[in-house]
């Protein structure tokens, strides 16, 4: 298992090296780059760049050299773990991805967590009801949210609970209120709380159909097998043959989708965030695209295959800790 | 005849659409007394496996449907049995041994658990469950039991598996043992083992066991009395060496001539000439 381990680990390396490399030469054959989307918006004064500034501020940025030789920079510098500085407010890659990650990952797992809590109970309910009314409702309803936008299901909600038109229950935008720096610890997290039930909302509701009709196939298959014929004629309880008997076997492939999940806990979301004003990764990502941020989306990306990586690793080896029968070799 | 321990009375299971229903099960009765073994022998499809299963309620109703009979274990009713009532039934007093030991035992257990399961429901009072395990294990033939038990189905081969099976069908020590085809999946040396295990087990037990075959190979020197089901029906019972000897209905004597013999040259295997049956 060990040597297995190491290596995927191994293999880990010239995966990253496809995906950077892809990535880096993706941003520079993009239109534009961060010295012109700069002297455009005249950032200094209002004014737009002159062409001498210009040039200056591309070279500054090394967006002259030819890609192949700025991705080599990039790379050296890496092995540094040093991922650079941002195009746009010249503040280090790793200290703003530091300052929002936390709260896509708060974000991002609540949503995870209780899309899979919601999600599993509901589709072995399906399974063990199969064909049935409670089955088919059960189908409609998940689909029926499946197929609505998640922008769609923002507005709808703020309308609904944020706006004061109908009800005022919740803050409407950002991940705290204004005066919160002024709050007390519990406060401050009650606060935070509110912030964010919204948007769990928004990024649970969707995921509920794929996990549920996945738990329910998977509980159907295990329904049918022969095992479970001996625990009933062993005298255990319809309740212990499902649970402990037949959702052990169930769980199996839900277990290591869940692990696969895991890069969307960095990634963060980029329409939640932007409707909620919220400072997360995908919101940092989006400005990034927008500015050409070249070493930000990096930085991100880099990131984000690692943890990809790591996830599916992780899958395999949970297939191994929850299925006896499968060994690595 | 004492009083029996087992009673089965005009049993009737039905299958598929109301309107045009497959009767899987027709008025089956038969009586089975303590320490009795008694053979159910058929060819598939002619009821004998839906029969066994009957015998705890364990089909699934649906698509199953009781429609007629009565089934009385030591003298209580088995149809009308409260749900509670039932599971003490099952695995206490009547326990199953089935076909296909590989997909019989829960591929994500230890055998040990499995058996533990067993157990710790029937038998609360039992203090050293572990040693019940070994214990159980060991009756089975299977060596070096305490090192095994962390075992996992797959592990172990068909033979094994199906000793194992014996082996949770015998821990909670049940009144009758329901033997369901249990070597069918096997191969024949291994088949051969099984029995004699069964065989051996019973002289050392005061068991009753209701085998399932369509051997009738396995019967003659197993069972005291033979029970031959054809679509839904017994068409002959009687002490098994009478059957054997003088079987009355022409599907007995096309079973039985089904058996191939050593030393006898055959060209073809027999096979059963329905249109001479009915």
């Amino acid at each position: 298992m060990t040597t297995y381990i190491l290596r995927r680990l191994l293999l880990v390396i010239p995966t990253l090296f496809g995906i950077t490399l892809l990535t880096f030469l993706l941003i520079r054959l993009a239109p534009g780059n961060a010295a012109l989307i700069k002297g455009q918006t005249g950032e200094n004064g209002g004014h737009a760049m002159t062409a001498e500034v210009r040039e200056q501020t591309i070279k500054l940025y090394g967006l002259d050299k030819d890609p192949l030789t700025a991705y080599g920079d990039w790379l050296v510098k890496l092995a540094h773990l040093d991922f650079g500085q941002s195009l746009v407010d010249h503040r280090p890659v790793l200290t703003k991805i530091r300052e929002r990650i936390g709260l896509s990952v708060s974000l991002t797992g609540s949503a995870l967590v209780l899309s899979y809590l919601i999600a599993v109970p509901v589709g072995i309910a399906a399974a063990l009801r199969r064909g049935q009314r409670t089955d088919r409702m059960i189908s409609f309803v998940v689909f029926l949210l499946y197929s609505i936008p998640t922008f769609v299901a923002a507005l709808v909600l703020i309308l609904l609970v944020a706006g004061g038109d109908y009800l005022n229950l919740l803050p409407m935008y950002g991940a705290n209120s204004i005066d919160a720096s002024e709050m007390s610890g519990p406060a401050w997290a009650w606060d935070r709380i509110k912030h964010m039930i919204l948007p769990v909302i928004c990024l649970t509701y969707g995921s509920l159909a794929s996990i549920s009709r996945y738990t329910r196939v998977s509980m159907l298959e295990v329904l049918g097998q022969d095992f479970l014929r001996t625990a009933r004629a062993k005298g255990l309880s319809e309740r212990r043959v499902i649970f402990s008997q037949a959702l052990r076997n169930a769980l199996i492939p839900i277990v290591t989708v869940f692990a696969m999940e895991l890069p969307a806990l960095i990634g963060g979301t980029i329409i939640v965030e932007e409707i909620f004003t919220l400072p997360g990764m995908g919101q940092l990502v989006f400005q990034s695209i927008e500015a050409r941020d070249q070493f930000v989306i990096m930085g991100v990306v880099t990131i984000s295959a690692f943890v990809t990586l790591f996830g599916y690793l992780m899958a395999d080896i949970l297939y191994v800790l929850v299925d006896p029968r499968i060994r690595f070799e | 005849m004492s009083a029996p321990l087992l009673r089965v009375e005009n049993l009737g299971i039905e299958f598929g659409p109301a309107d045009a229903p497959v009767k899987a099960v027709d008025g089956v009765s038969f009586a089975m007394a303590a320490g009795e073994t008694l053979a159910v022998v058929g060819e598939s499809g002619s009821g004998k496996s839906v029969t066994a299963l009957a015998l705890t309620r364990l089909l699934a109703t649906p698509p199953a449907r009781y429609v007629s009979g009565a089934i009385q274990f030591q003298g209580r009713e088995v149809m009308t049995m409260p749900a509670p009532e039932l599971r003490a039934l099952r695995g206490k007093q009547i326990a199953y041994i089935f076909q296909e030991p590989s997909s019989s035992l829960n591929p994500v257990f230890t055998i040990g658990y499995q058996i533990r399961e067993a157990i710790e429901q029937h038998r609360p009072e039992v203090r050293d469950v572990r040693g019940e395990i070994v214990r159980a294990l060991d009756l089975v033939g299977i060596r070096d039991a305490a090192t095994r038990l962390g075992d996992y189905p797959h592990q172990l081969s068909g033979g094994m598996q199906q000793r194992v099976m014996i082996a949770m069908a015998l821990a909670c020590q049940p009144n009758l043992l329901v033997a369901d085809e249990p070597t069918t999946a096997l191969d024949v040396t291994i088949q051969k083992q099984i029995m004699d295990l069964l065989r051996e087990l019973k002289s050392k037990t005061n068991m009753a066991i209701l085998l399932i075959t369509h051997n009738f190979g396995l019967v003659s020197d197993f069972a005291d009395r033979v029970v031959v089901m054809f679509r839904g029906k017994i068409v002959e019972s009687g002490p098994t060496a009478e059957v054997l000897r003088h079987p009355q209905h022409p599907y007995t004597r096309a079973l039985i001539e089904c058996v191939p013999k050593l030393g006898q040259k055959q060209r073809r295997l027999k096979v059963i000439d329905y249109a001479g049956i009915n």
